[in-house]
């Protein structure tokens, strides 16, 4: 299997895209923007195909459209992204966005499905390159803002009242998770991004109680997740994103399991 | 001579065009519990707000002579439901803003003990805080507080949620801080009885007007 470059940078991509989600999931699970995650990948989704139709990459048009949309939820406020009914509009309005700019720009559908479901066994050495870049931006950019970022995160009021700059720090949030979804959607599919971004975290928050045990218990589970995804993948010939998909709700039902046995017996 | 930590002039307290409280001045001091009393709606929520809103500035009319980072607010209502994740201690750590270490140093971890021995949470610092009880929640709440070593701690209805005897247990960790650490707190609250026992000064508001007034041991003045 470890004979195809393709499996390779498939392997060495799911490393990255893991620490990515360790960092940036168990933030998106404590500040509850699932939801808005979720959005994101829709909107991610349109602003893929509005780059093919402008005839950039479609990783331009997804940081422009993520990135913007973000800044509007950080200014207008969080809850606006948490209502139910403005979700429902975000998504149609930009899944129709997205069919209709892959239809003006005039290419096959499989790009389309390139960008909902993903591509992990054809990605070349450039975006491995990029991935790694962007990981390494990131990390650096949340360990910079850490303590502000986790006080924000897991006490929202006790740090609007008692620290500063606090909305500076949820739109700083926001741009990094824009960006986040725009990189790894190139490579697990913009719909399966809400899934690693959101579920192994949620699953890690039942065993761990500290935030660096969450962020590297998320990390572990989307490893875990994305390389045993690979793994099957390449055995049966089925997708990869339904593997991965699958795997991380099993961890999400363990975690549930476990929860009930430790706190109902 | 108790040090004031925050003095109030001809304030006047409005939300949006309507006038809640006329002209009040009072001050707090350090080592004394300040209770702010009233029906609901006078506006005590609204005049702590526009208190912490010149913390960063003071002006006229609110002249705090502590810094900002001195000063805690200890919200009524926060979003912490069963499901919430962070150990008690890890909790009580979010506020130690003074530094942009990704870790915890030594004498932070020292001083997040001190607190939590100070609030009597050490035995349960390493449950998860969804599964404390409504008590033990406004302790861990209190304990965030003072973890910043502030010297001036603002606490909203903190203790409106428990029953009886949390109350008075609470309060007798407040004051017990008090002593300890000099801070000065101000307490909104509803309860005579806890005003009775534990305030030092009371900040009555009624019909717009504020006034304060020591509170005399059990002469129920108030």
């Amino acid at each position: 299997m470890l004979e195809y470059a393709f499996m390779r940078y498939g392997f060495i991509a799911s490393f990255f895209i893991s620490i990515l989600c360790g960092f940036m999931g168990v933030f998106v699970v404590s500040r509850r923007t699932s939801f808005f995650t979720h959005t994101l990948s829709e909107i991610g989704f349109a602003g893929a195909a509005f780059g093919l139709f402008i005839g950039t990459s479609p990783v331009i048009g997804m940081l422009i459209f993520t990135i913007l949309s973000s800044l509007m939820i950080g200014t207008v406020g969080n809850k606006v992204s948490r209502r139910e009914s403005s979700i429902s509009v975000f998504s149609g309005l930009f899944i129709g966005l997205g069919i209709l700019f892959l239809s003006l720009a005039n290419t096959q559908s499989s790009y389309a499905t390139n960008i909902l479901f993903g591509s992990i066994v054809g990605i070349g050495v450039n975006d491995l390159k990029t991935l790694i870049t962007l990981s390494v931006i990131i990390i650096i950019a949340i360990l910079l803002i850490y303590r502000r970022l986790k006080y924000n995160s897991f006490d929202g009021t006790g740090s609007h009242f008692n620290a500063g700059y606090d909305t500076a720090i949820s739109i700083i949030f926001l741009i990094l998770l824009a960006s986040t979804v725009s990189v790894t959607a190139q490579i697990v599919g913009s719909l399966l991004i809400f899934a690693l971004l959101t579920i192994p975290a949620s699953a890690a928050k039942f065993f761990v109680h500290n935030v660096w045990g969450m962020i590297f218990l998320t990390f572990i589970f989307s490893l875990v997740g994305t390389w045993a995804g690979l793994y099957f993948s390449y055995i049966t010939d089925w997708p990869v994103s339904f593997f991965i998909a699958a795997i991380e709700s099993a961890f999400y039902l363990v975690a549930i399991s476990y929860d009930r046995l430790k706190n109902h017996d | 001579m108790k040090s004031k930590v925050l003095t109030v002039e001809h304030l006047n307290v409005a939300v949006e065009d309507r006038t809640l409280i006329k002209d009040l001045s009072f001050s707090v001091y350090g080592g004394a519990l300040t209770c702010v009393t009233g029906e609901n709606g006078v506006g005590k929520t609204t005049l702590v707000k526009a208190l912490l809103k010149c913390k960063r500035h003071s002006t006229k009319q609110v002249h705090f002579l502590v810094r900002p980072d001195e000063v805690q607010y200890v919200p009524q209502f926060r979003n912490v439901d069963d499901d919430y994740p962070l150990k008690i201690k890890d909790f009580v750590s979010l506020s130690l803003q003074n530094s942009f270490l990704p870790w915890l140093t030594k004498s932070e971890k020292n001083r997040i003990q001190k607190v939590l021995e100070m609030t009597k949470l050490t035995e349960i610092e390493n449950e998860p805080l969804g599964r404390a009880s409504g008590g033990q929640k406004q302790r861990a709440y209190l304990a965030q507080a003072l973890v910043t070593d502030p010297k001036l701690l603002i606490l909203d209805e903190t203790t409106a949620s428990l029953d009886k005897e949390s109350r008075i247990y609470l309060l007798q960790v407040v004051v017990d801080i008090i002593k300890r650490t000099g801070a000065a707190v101000m307490f909104i609250t509803h309860d005579p009885e806890l005003i009775r026992r534990f305030g030092d000064y009371n900040l009555e508001i009624a019909n717009h007007h504020g006034v304060m007034h020591e509170v005399k041991g059990d002469q129920a003045s108030c």
